[in-house]
């Protein structure tokens, strides 16, 4: 829009005797906010549609008969609007306003977690009378109820701003709390059998009744945020601190490729609660519950506090000091390079400390057997496709980021394969909900079923067998038409990586539809390290190492000897496992990686045992560091500064939010071990990695995309079906560990089978449902769902469900199917 | 000056005043009394059944001048009830190097769990010693109360505590002055006093002591 046409837009008005201009359509309330001028409010919040439920941004307006709400109210011209500061009508109004919603408040202010940070105090003592005269009896009712493990609800202390009803509906599009009943005994609840005339408990606690529906929404605690009173609270935070206690700091969430900024509170060492924070190109005001709630593993018992080493006479791992850890790491490594050293990164690492990985298996490793993809990268089996994910990631995503919220949320349309916005990526999920509910925004999925997230996107479906993505990319013409309009954008997930050519009919029909490609990983980590090279084929920067000139930058830039850089393409993660499970590698470095999360968790424990040499960067105990020759301690995301690059390929960087810790970043440790083996690494210093891969020239080659032919998808037999897995956004992730409360609020874990198998296995909605291979079993109760014929869906790592380590496949494979719960009397495949 | 006069002038200083009041005190053999509202250390309250007064709310801390007081909220649950309501001091500190004993605190207590004693030997050879926790601070169990945690004794729910505590004034009688500062004079180097304000056992400060 033109200035000349913007000005035809405003329009005039007077606001306490001063004049402004204002957009047509704006709201009052926010033209005095802009202004300067704070009119109380409680049910006003500028992400939500205006609703007018509270009364209390009562403002005079002149030629109206009686104050009107400013929140509400849109600007007009010639408009004379008098606040509280101006109209004595208007400060009378909104004191009586006041008054009535403290008639049945409880004033339990000093019990109550937002005392000292409540806009019901702060306005009631600016804008409130000094006394009350109600003198008789308040509302009463059962003082919180759980509406979640999570979330409490205290409907005393609610002043039915129906901002929580408002975000649900709108924003997360998860209606678990509405009102409920009327006039007097109107209040929020969740949606339970006794206001609809069944059977209650009568305690007014949630998930006793049958029909109670509890508040499990991925993002509840935004209402506990925006509740402008204490009515709505977290379990976890409840009477831990007030607001005075807090030392806030900004930071950025580590959990997953959404990259939302986050305000972190501590005290005394320790961090209390999350918040969501304000920024608009990125996560609006909101993050997901994950976010919010899973801090507690930093604190959990098992942190390793000091380095372990193994003890050559008793096999143990001891306590040791840091100067005899790092040289029995340095000197071990020493001699497990001339055999070779593989290096797993993990998905978990910030930038700077991916990039110290990288650049320490580069210079002093001398390998390029590096990988950060901690989870299946391609189908089982043939050889073809072994490295189309990583060509792919050279081709199209490293080093790019073109592809921003901003421009998901102004696309006609979107064609999402291999990802489940919902469980692996919220904050986008609601950027797509936001356009999708504006109606500017067309969803498309290619995907087994119609999840919950994507009808909430109002998804049209190209139904797909897992396996079949690719041919689908390739020849759907719902496909095709979904990128047909100009600005489409098409997001795939990592998981299209186990289709054989699903990434390279990605890029084809990029190319082919000039629709924009994102690649949206899962974790935090994945895109930075990606980027700084912790690929068997790509340097820093996106260089492909087979490329001499980039080999030639990277050496100046890295002050060593031009051609002492590993020349050929490394091994990827499947094959480090594979070579170090045979004896051929020397050694293993790994950094925050959970076996449980790759392609064959058996194989790779087996590769850790196998391993003459292993050195473990790891905050907590685990499978890698009880197997471990090294275990050195690292610092998790508070206790360190670093940058997170989410998936659009934005930086995020933040800084160390517990100053006290002692705990040293990865890169630290790394560049102590170098030193050790006579290599300067200079990655101690998160500012000095931020200047070394500033400094860094651009990148100019850029391979060919992979032309992997789509792959053939698997026959099962009778009781037998086609996987289709992914992870739920809260589940047995090693980050949220400590967290039951927000464990609690998962979503149960179910086999997900179509009518068809459902009829021929005699099963009905709930019923257990056992899934096997030769590996071992999974058992579920049973969803019907409408899935393609012959596949069955399963959580990744959920409760009862690690589908890597229990059927020790991943999508795409077939499993056998029976009715009931695993055991010698139920026969493969047999009927109940 | 005349030598004469001005030592005679001298001595009558000193010979008048062997006939005033004297003003040092015999401490700490009889330690002197202070004023009924002197503010010595901390007292947190109990209720006539022995629950706790604090709700762990914070709001002395926050009061606080000197950032002595150091609170930790926890959740009441029916098994183990501290105080009435949902929510009690799960940790409470008073540092004695901080406080200025201004009384900034009390005036915050929204329940009154938290007063003032008279008691001011609060000298301690370790600066660990001076923060007080919820061990010393808390008054003694008066006959009638019961150590927490227990069920609430005196209604069905804390409304009951709070509003019936105008026709039951005596929540905290006997404890709102330590019941040591009333005896004029006592004896620290009696075993059975120390029984009675464990905080301040230490060493017994001189044999024989009136
Ligand atoms: S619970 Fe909070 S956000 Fe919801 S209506 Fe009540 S006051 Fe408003
Ligand atoms: S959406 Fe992702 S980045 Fe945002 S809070 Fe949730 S886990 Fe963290
Ligand atoms: S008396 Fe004053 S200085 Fe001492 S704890 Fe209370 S408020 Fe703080
Ligand atoms: S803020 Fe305007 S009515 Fe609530």
């Amino acid at each position: 829009m033109t200035d000349v046409a913007k000005r035809a837009d405003t329009v005039t008005l007077t606001i306490d005797g001063v004049e402004v201009q204002a957009e047509k359509g704006e709201l009052v309330i926010r033209v005095a906010e802009r202004m300067g001028i704070a009119i109380p409010r409680f049910c006003d919040h500028p992400l939500l549609a205006p609703a007018g439920a509270c009364r209390q941004c009562l403002v005079e307006v002149e030629g109206q008969r009686k104050p009107v709400a400013s929140c509400t109210q849109t600007v007009a011209e010639g408009m004379v609007v008098k606040t509280q500061l101006s109209s004595p009508v208007a400060a009378k109004a909104q004191a009586g306003v006041m008054e009535l919603l403290l008639i049945n408040h409880p004033l339990d202010c000093p019990t109550c977690d937002k005392g000292g940070e409540c806009p019901l105090q702060n306005q009631a003592m600016s804008t409130g009378r000094a006394d009350s005269r109600f003198h008789e009896q308040k509302r009463e009712y059962e003082k919180p109820i759980h509406i979640s493990s999570q979330v409490l609800l205290d409907r005393e202390r609610c002043v039915l701003c129906q901002r929580c009803t408002r975000f649900s509906e709108e924003i997360a599009g998860d209606k678990f709390i509405d009102l409920m009943d009327r006039s007097s005994g109107e209040q929020i609840n969740v949606y339970r059998d006794d206001f609809f005339g069944g059977e209650g408990t009568g305690d007014g606690q949630v998930g006793e009744g049958a029909g109670d529906v509890p508040f499990n929404s991925y993002f509840s605690g935004n209402t506990v945020q925006i509740c402008p009173v204490g009515a709505l609270t977290g379990e976890q935070y409840r009477f831990r601190a007030r607001p005075f206690d807090l030392v806030s700091s900004p930071t950025t969430c580590e959990h997953c490729a959404a990259g939302c900024s986050m305000r972190a509170d501590h005290r005394r060492g320790k961090v209390l609660r999350r918040l969501a924070g304000d920024d608009p190109a990125v996560n609006e005001e909101w993050n997901c519950d994950k976010g919010r709630w899973g801090f507690r593993y930093a604190t959990a018992t098992d942190r390793i506090t000091a380095p372990l080493v193994r003890d050559p006479r008793t096999g143990q791992l001891r306590e040791a000091s840091w100067s005899e850890a790092l040289v029995a790491a340095a000197e071990g490594l020493r001699t497990a390079r001339q055999r070779g050293v593989g290096v797993l990164t993990g998905g978990r690492l910030t930038v700077e400390d991916a990039y110290a990985y990288a650049k320490f298996a580069r210079v002093v490793l001398g390998t390029n057997d590096i990988d950060f993809r901690a989870r299946p990268v391609r189908a089982s089996g043939s050889p073809a496709e072994i490295t189309e994910e990583a060509d792919f990631l050279a081709a199209a995503v490293a080093g790019i980021s073109d592809l921003t919220y901003a421009d998901v949320e102004s696309a006609p349309s979107a064609l999402i394969v291999g990802l489940e916005p919902e469980e692996e990526c919220p904050i986008l999920f609601l950027r797509l909900r936001k356009a999708a509910r504006r109606g500017t925004l067309a969803v498309t999925a290619v995907a087994p079923y119609l999840s919950r997230g994507f009808e909430k996107l109002a998804a049209a479906l190209v139904p797909a067998v897992p396996g079949d993505e690719a041919r689908l990319l390739g020849t759907d013409p719902a496909v095709a038409a979904a990128l047909s309009a100009p600005g489409s954008v098409l997001l795939v997930g990592e998981r299209l990586a186990t289709v054989p050519g699903g990434l390279s009919a990605a890029a084809a029909l990029a190319a082919r539809t000039g629709a924009r490609l994102a690649w949206v990983p899962r974790r935090a980590g994945d895109r930075g390290a990606l980027d700084t090279g912790c690929l068997p084929n790509l340097l820093p920067g996106g260089r492909p190492v087979s490329d001499p000139s980039a080999r030639a930058e990277l050496s100046i830039a890295w002050a060593v000897e031009t051609g002492t850089l590993p020349s050929k393409p490394g091994r990827d993660v499947d094959q480090i496992i594979a070579a170090a499970a045979g004896g051929a590698l020397g050694g293993l470095l790994v950094g925050a990686v959970d076996p449980g999360d790759l392609a064959d968790p058996a194989l790779a424990e087996q590769a850790l045992d196998a391993v003459p040499f292993l050195v473990s960067l790891e905050l907590r105990k685990s499978a890698v560091t009880e197997r471990a020759d090294v275990v050195l301690p690292v610092a998790p995301a508070v206790e360190k500064a670093g940058t997170y690059m989410d998936w659009e390929g934005r930086l995020r960087s933040f800084e160390t939010v517990l100053r006290d810790s002692t705990a040293m970043t990865d890169g630290r440790v790394l560049e102590a071990i170098a030193a050790l083996l006579e290599v300067s690494l200079n990655t101690g210093d998160v500012r000095s990695v931020r200047r070394e891969l500033g400094a860094m020239p651009a990148s100019s080659a850029r391979p060919e995309p992979p032309a992997v032919a789509a792959g053939a998808v698997a026959e099962p037999g009778e009781h037998a079906a086609v996987l289709a897995t992914w992870h739920q956004l809260l589940d047995l992730g090693t980050l949220l560990d400590g967290d039951e409360v927000l464990a609690g609020t998962a979503r149960p874990p179910v086999v997900r089978i179509g009518k068809e198998l459902a009829g021929q296995l005699r099963v009905t909605d709930g019923d257990p449902v056992t899934a096997r291979t030769g590996r071992g079993s999974v058992t579920l109760p049973a969803a019907i769902t409408d899935l393609p014929r012959q596949v069955v869906w399963l959580p990744t790592n959920s409760p009862g469900s690690a589908v890597r380590r229990d059927l020790g496949v991943t999508a795409g494979a077939v499993v056998r199917l029976s009715a009931g719960l695993p055991g010698p009397i139920l026969a493969e495949g047999a009927d109940r | 000056m005349n030598t004469l006069t001005g030592s005679f002038k001298g001595f009558g200083v000193t010979f008048a005043h062997m006939f005033r009041k004297v003003v040092t005190t015999d401490y700490p053999f009889s330690p002197p009394k202070p004023a009924p509202r002197y503010h010595g250390r901390h007292i947190l309250n109990r209720h006539p059944d022995g629950l706790e007064k604090c709700i762990g709310c914070e709001l002395c801390a926050w009061a606080c001048p000197a950032d002595a007081i150091y609170v930790e909220g926890g959740d009441n649950t029916d098994e183990q009830r501290f105080s009435p309501g949902e929510r009690y001091a799960k940790i409470y500190q008073i540092n004695y190097t901080r406080c200025i004993f201004c009384g900034l605190c009390i005036e915050a207590c929204p329940t009154r769990s938290l007063t003032m004693s008279n008691e001011y030997e609060l000298a301690r050879d370790s600066r660990q010693d001076l923060i007080f926790t919820k061990k010393e601070l808390l008054a003694p169990l008066l006959p009638g109360m019961e150590q927490p945690p227990h069920p609430m004794r005196l209604g069905e729910t804390d409304k009951d505590y709070y509003i019936g505590a105008l026709t039951n004034p005596g929540t905290s009688a006997g404890a709102e002055r330590a019941p040591w500062s009333d005896q004029g004079t006592h004896d620290a180097s009696d075993p059975a006093d120390h029984a009675s304000r464990p905080e301040t056992a230490g060493p017994v400060r001189k044999e024989g002591a009136a």
